[in-house]
């Protein structure tokens, strides 16, 4: 019998539905050159800084004072600034968002968590500049109240607002991670004895701490990055202090507050730059770790 | 893999696909690399003479110089102001290459400025156009009233930090102040200060009205405002020049006669002389209809013309 010739060649409309993958997947990728492009422009603009402020100084320096008789650009003010905030951020944002995705993926009725969702997802969409406003007008008064501090624009008035703010991309993620724990795991456990409660913090948890893992981080890469909140509560003083309840200066609200009024081409101008690129760096970390979590727990 | 028609979405789309990323990719690395970062206002010209004149600079005076291009614009229907902030340096920039028609400034021109203005064969002609006072404020519960031009210093850089030290009760000091860009700052950091550095603690609020706002929130606050940001909620402190002299309460007459110590002339800069639009807005400024409007808006009139 003679061989058949198999003509593997697309037929016409297998040939268009490639052309739109195509396309699409040039558009997807539009993503990746934007990245890239943001990543040479920040190098770009802070190599002129480096060029005459040693990179050690920037790094280590302890003070960060643009406008004086003795100019500084030091980092650590503002990296400290940027940790108490974000460490106070999760320390409230975490029980909080864990005690949430468990009841609405474990305990919760169906009707019960298809309201709380939405609700969760309401949160995401309050502009953070009214969040700023709440925190200047309304939680720096209580705080003051509540702690006896002379001004309530400090870290923690920051670091709730944030923690809000972080909670339903959290909440979300965690609350998938949990979902997708196979039902398996709950009957083994349930038929060997354990109780529900037992169940779900000795087998389901651990099994989805991979995705709840990457679900904190992401949820820690939104708090890093705000700028409008911070800017607003924090009182923006540069001290390097682990207290909450000092005034605290953030990278993201320093660069907001100084690029607007900073003359193009001076060494301010790029260190603002420099402190852009740390900060970018940073978050690049946060969310490739975040990534390596996700991958870890789909194997 | 090959199979039946339809199953070779896998690895054979994604052959098809990967040089055209690798292309995609690359295009838009080369156009970063060689469009080069034109800076702003790189050669841009403020439209042509007599269209738009276009005024730049401080943000303290960018309300003043907004009321006044109102003013301007329905006297003369035909000609048309733009303003805009960014600072009294982003003004002086916008100058010296060539943006601004006139730049705005809370503080005098610096020797660099100069120098580059002048390696373009310009020179910097200077208009006094308003004056402003530095207030310092305190909350309405606080009872120091007075305060020397050697205290106010001791307390903002950090050497005074009780407030029983200058005459009040027995608590911390809590120090707001504008953020480092701010003309203001700087101003305060030499007139007042000496040069020296704010205390780290001092908190920099974005705005002269969060500075006014928190002061009234916070019985141990000090700050420091202009004079059309005077509220009821907030205390106006007098200022003496020293232990020995009689402390002078900010106001109009009291910047114009130079008894208050911490004035501040406002400033209109051009390149040469200014365009005849440019000169006529400086007139308007001067006139008597340029006077009240900066009287309303908080400055002080110059009281010339």
């Amino acid at each position: 019998m003679a061989p058949r010739v198999v003509d593997s060649r697309p037929r016409p409309a297998l040939r268009q539905g490639r052309r739109a993958e195509i396309v699409l997947a040039g558009l997807a990728s539009l993503s990746l050159v934007v990245l890239g492009l943001i990543f040479l422009f920040l190098i770009k603009e802070a190599a002129p800084f480096f060029r005459v402020y040693p990179l050690g100084r920037f790094l280590g320096g302890t003070e960060w004072r643009p406008v004086s008789a003795n100019v500084r650009f030091g980092l650590v003010p503002l990296l400290s600034g940027t940790l108490v905030v974000t460490a106070g951020a999760a320390l409230i944002a975490i029980p909080l968002a864990l005690g949430a995705a468990l009841f609405v993926s474990e305990v919760a009725p169906r009707r019960l968590r298809e309201f709380l969702k939405p609700c969760m997802e309401l949160l995401a969409a309050i502009p953070s500049v009214v969040y700023g406003f709440f925190g200047l007008v309304v939680l720096s008064r209580w705080l003051q109240g509540a702690f006896g501090l002379h001004s309530g624009l400090t870290a923690l008035n920051a670091s709730i607002l944030l923690a809000v703010m972080a909670l339903p991309t959290m909440v979300t993620l965690s609350e998938d991670a949990l979902r997708a724990v196979p039902d398996s795991y709950r009957n083994a456990s349930l038929a060997i004895g354990a109780s529900r409660l037992e169940t779900i913090l000795h087998v389901t948890l651990p099994a989805a701490r991979s995705g709840v893992a990457a679900a904190i981080m992401l949820g820690l890469g939104r708090v890093i990055g705000e700028t409008m909140t911070v800017l607003m509560v924090t009182g923006n003083a540069p001290q390097i202090t682990l207290s909450l309840l000092d005034s605290v200066r953030t990278m993201t609200a320093t660069i907001a507050a100084e690029m607007a009024e900073c003359a193009w081409g001076t060494p301010h101008y790029h260190a603002l730059f420099a402190v852009g690129l740390s900060l970018f760096l940073i978050t690049f970390l946060i969310n490739g770790l975040a990534d390596t979590f996700l991958r870890r727990g789909a194997k | 893999m090959r199979g039946a028609i339809g199953t070779s979405v896998g690895t054979g789309l994604w052959r098809t696909v990967r040089p055209i990323l690798a292309v995609v990719i690359a295009a838009g690395l080369t156009l970063c690399a060689t469009s080069g970062c034109a800076g702003p206002a790189d050669g841009q010209a403020p439209g042509g003479p007599g269209e738009t004149l276009v005024i730049r600079g401080s943000d303290t005076m960018v309300n003043l110089v907004a009321a006044w291009a109102e003013g301007f614009m329905s006297a003369n229907p035909n000609l048309r102001v733009s303003v805009q902030g960014g600072g009294s340096a982003s003004g002086f920039a916008a100058l010296i290459d060539g943006s601004t028609d006139l730049a705005s400034a809370s503080r005098p021109i610096k020797e660099s400025e100069i120098k580059a203005l002048e390696a373009k064969d310009k020179s910097a002609i200077e208009r006094v156009v308003a004056y402003d006072a530095v207030v310092f404020i305190v909350n309405p519960h606080n009872p120091v009233s007075d305060l020397t031009m050697a205290e106010l210093s001791g307390i903002l850089t950090g050497g005074i930090t009780n407030w029983k030290d200058v005459g009040g009760p027995n608590t911390g000091i809590t120090i707001y102040g504008r953020e480092s860009s701010s003309g203001t700052y700087a101003f305060v950091q030499e007139k007042v200060m000496g040069g020296a550095d704010y205390v780290t603690r001092a908190r920099l609020m974005p705005s002269t009205v969060s500075i006014a706002q928190a002061v009234a929130q916070d019985k141990t606050g000090v700050g420091y405002v202009s004079l059309g940001y005077l509220t009821s909620l907030i205390k106006i402190v007098g200022v003496a020049q020293d232990s020995v002299s009689a402390p002078v309460a900010p106001s109009a007459v009291t910047v114009l006669d130079s008894s208050y110590p911490i004035a501040r002339s406002l400033y209109f800069y051009s390149a040469g002389a200014p365009s005849r639009s440019g000169e006529a807005f400086v007139e308007f400024c001067l006139s008597k209809i340029g006077a009240d409007i900066a009287s309303e808006v908080g400055f002080v009139p110059t009281g010339g013309t």
